[in-house]
């Protein structure tokens, strides 16, 4: 399991539903299933992972962010968790939405665009910036809602939620030493994670 | 489609229910037959039984020869010991369905509404039955069999539709439920299909308006027909070119036709031959009324249309662990129709998964070589298992 997936998993009380968006091959939903006694259920979109996942016996349905939440109930889980995506997904403020009308919280980790690297290569080379976490050419990135962590906190402001938590990480998972200021998370933080809810 | 010859009857081990089945249409038929095969053992606790439900034309002798056709048994690949349905871990139940004719009560039955000649076939006098009709008659033969709650119901196909009717009407009665390459109703599309297939069988002059018993005879040629244009239904584009392509194979008159030496039918394709085949195989061990009846059984089936056109509420509050599973090229039960029965389930608050194999083989890929479809099989059951503390 990645580090980062290691500190969701930590966010989350034992024996809770869980809602894992995008759950890959299950190893979150897994770990929390057998290790939590989580009822933990997964949403993924490529097939072979859905079939890989199942075969495993984990519950896994096929679709994704922006289509199939709009299905799920109000409150049907405890927590609903999106790894690394919501800046790959068509509609990330009704995604948010969407996970906190089904979910009482919901877990959200995205790559910081407000990385001092990508502020340094755009300001210097005048191109999209190309680091180990944003390493696809614009022309054929999946990303198309990039954000910073203030952008993010602006729109948890801005929505009506409320962080309870919330980290930078590097790009290992490993958990970042900015926990009080939020400029400095936002300057050298890779990845963030979030811990919200709805007010 | 030569073999114009009645079908035998032969004995198939049934279990017999005096009270009869009530059914949809308000009549009692009783006494009721059920033909069932087992395989595995039942454990002392009496909870590792799964009940597998044929699709239309199957019958219960799944993983076993068959003793009308010396043919192995339909879903032999996927039950068996280490196979994915487990039978050193599982206690396997498959019935033939009511209304069939491999042994449970259908049409060929004798008539016991005390009308007719004693003796006489139901023919089309037989009720009719639905899907529901079949899923009680089940579950009166799995109560029979001492089992309170089944580990998990499985189908593909009119299989799948008797699944979900099985989560609906009896959601306590199972753990899980692996309704395969099916839908929560039949679509027009579907009856259509269906509706050439009994055109098919009723304008043949040997089906003698139902009644084709009395002459020793069956409409071989209309149930050919019936069967030949459903098997198209079954496959797809892409896995009859591979299969068959355009190859043509010399005539029965080497290339010449009774015409002479030049006729439009003197050498045939391939996938002509082949269909010829499947439906002259089908005559020799199905009934024309069974064919009917469950067809029409099939057609009726809509589960929103008995919940107020609603497909969630029917399973609301369930706690059964339901896995879908559609295949790519099932143009029959396409992967929407599975879509929808999920997200009607993920409305419900369900435990659900939800797969769609990739494959070209279309909608008989269920019963065919797919290691996905095996694998995920095995694992759900496993999960489930898993879950309960069982294994």
């Amino acid at each position: 399991m990645r580090l980062d997936q290691r500190l969701i998993a930590d966010m989350i009380e034992p024996r809770t539903r869980v809602l894992d968006i995008g759950s890959g091959d299950g190893t979150l939903i897994g770990h929390l299933y057998r290790e939590r006694g989580c009822d933990a259920r997964g949403i993924e979109l490529n097939m072979e992972l859905v079939t890989r996942s199942v075969a495993h016996g984990l519950p896994v349905v096929h679709g994704d962010a922006d289509h199939d939440l709009a299905y799920y109930p109000d409150h049907s889980f405890d927590y609903v968790v999106l790894q690394r995506t919501l800046q790959a997904v068509e509609r990330p403020r009704e995604v948010l939405r969407q996970m906190l009308r089904i979910g009482r919280y919901a877990i959200v980790s995205f790559p910081n665009f407000g990385h001092w690297q990508l502020r340094l290569r755009l300001l210097l080379g005048g191109c999209m910036p190309m680091t180990a976490v944003w390493h696809t050419p614009w022309y054929e990135t999946p990303n198309i809602h990039p954000c910073t962590i203030r952008d993010f906190l602006e729109l948890c402001r801005k929505d009506g939620y409320i962080v309870e938590k919330w980290m930078a990480v590097d790009e290992e998972g490993e958990r970042a030493p900015w926990r009080r200021s939020i400029r400095l998370a936002n300057l050298f933080g890779e990845q963030a994670l979030f811990l919200l809810r709805r007010r | 489609m030569n073999s114009t010859a009645p079908l035998t009857v032969g004995e198939h081990p049934h279990a017999s229910f005096p009270e009869g089945v009530e059914l949809d249409c308000g009549v009692t038929l009783a006494p009721v037959d059920i033909a069932y095969c087992t395989y595995g053992r039942l454990s002392p606790q009496k909870d590792n039984a799964i009940l597998i439900c044929h699709a239309f034309t199957g019958d219960q002798y799944v993983a076993e020869t068959h003793p009308l056709t010396g043919k192995p048994g339909w879903w032999g690949r996927m039950v068996g010991p280490g196979k994915p349905i487990d039978t050193n871990r599982f206690f396997v139940i498959c019935s033939n369905v009511l209304g069939g004719c491999m042994g449970s009560t259908g049409p060929r039955s004798v008539r016991t509404d005390g009308q007719g000649a004693p003796g006489e076939q139901w023919g089309t006098a037989f009720p009719p039955i639905t899907i529901r009709d079949m899923v009680r008659a089940q579950h009166k033969l799995v109560r029979g069999l001492g089992i309170e709650r089944l580990f998990a119901v499985v189908g593909g196909s009119m299989g799948g539709m008797q699944v979900l009717e099985w989560a609906v009407s009896y959601p306590q009665m199972m753990l899980a439920v692996m309704p395969i390459a099916t839908a929560p109703f039949h679509s027009a599309q579907n009856i259509a299909f269906n509706e050439v297939g009994r055109q098919a069988i009723i304008a043949d002059p040997d089906w003698r308006g139902g009644r084709y018993w009395e002459a020793g005879v069956v409409p071989a040629r209309g149930l050919a027909v019936a069967r030949m244009m459903a098997h198209i239904t079954y496959l797809s584009e892409e896995a009859l070119t591979r299969k068959l392509g355009r190859r043509m194979r010399r005539g029965p008159a080497g290339g010449q036709g009774p015409e002479g030496p030049v006729s439009t039918f003197g050498d045939i394709f391939e996938v002509e031959s082949y269909l010829r085949y499947q439906g002259s195989s089908f005559v020799r061990r199905f009934d024309a009324n069974s064919y009917l009846s469950i067809t029409r059984a099939m057609d009726w089936f809509d589960i929103a249309a008995d919940h107020d056109g609603e497909l969630t509420p029917a399973f609301s509050g369930t706690a059964v662990r339901f896995c879908v599973v559609s295949f790519s090229s099932d143009w029959l039960f396409p992967t929407s129709a599975a879509r929808t029965l999920a997200r009607a389930l993920n409305r419900a608050a369900a435990n659900v998964s939800f797969v769609e194999i990739e494959t070209d083989k279309g909608h008989d890929a269920f019963l065919l070589e797919e290691p996905d479809f095996d694998r995920t099989v095995r694992g759900f059951l496993c999960g489930v298992a898993e879950h309960a503390g069982l294994f």
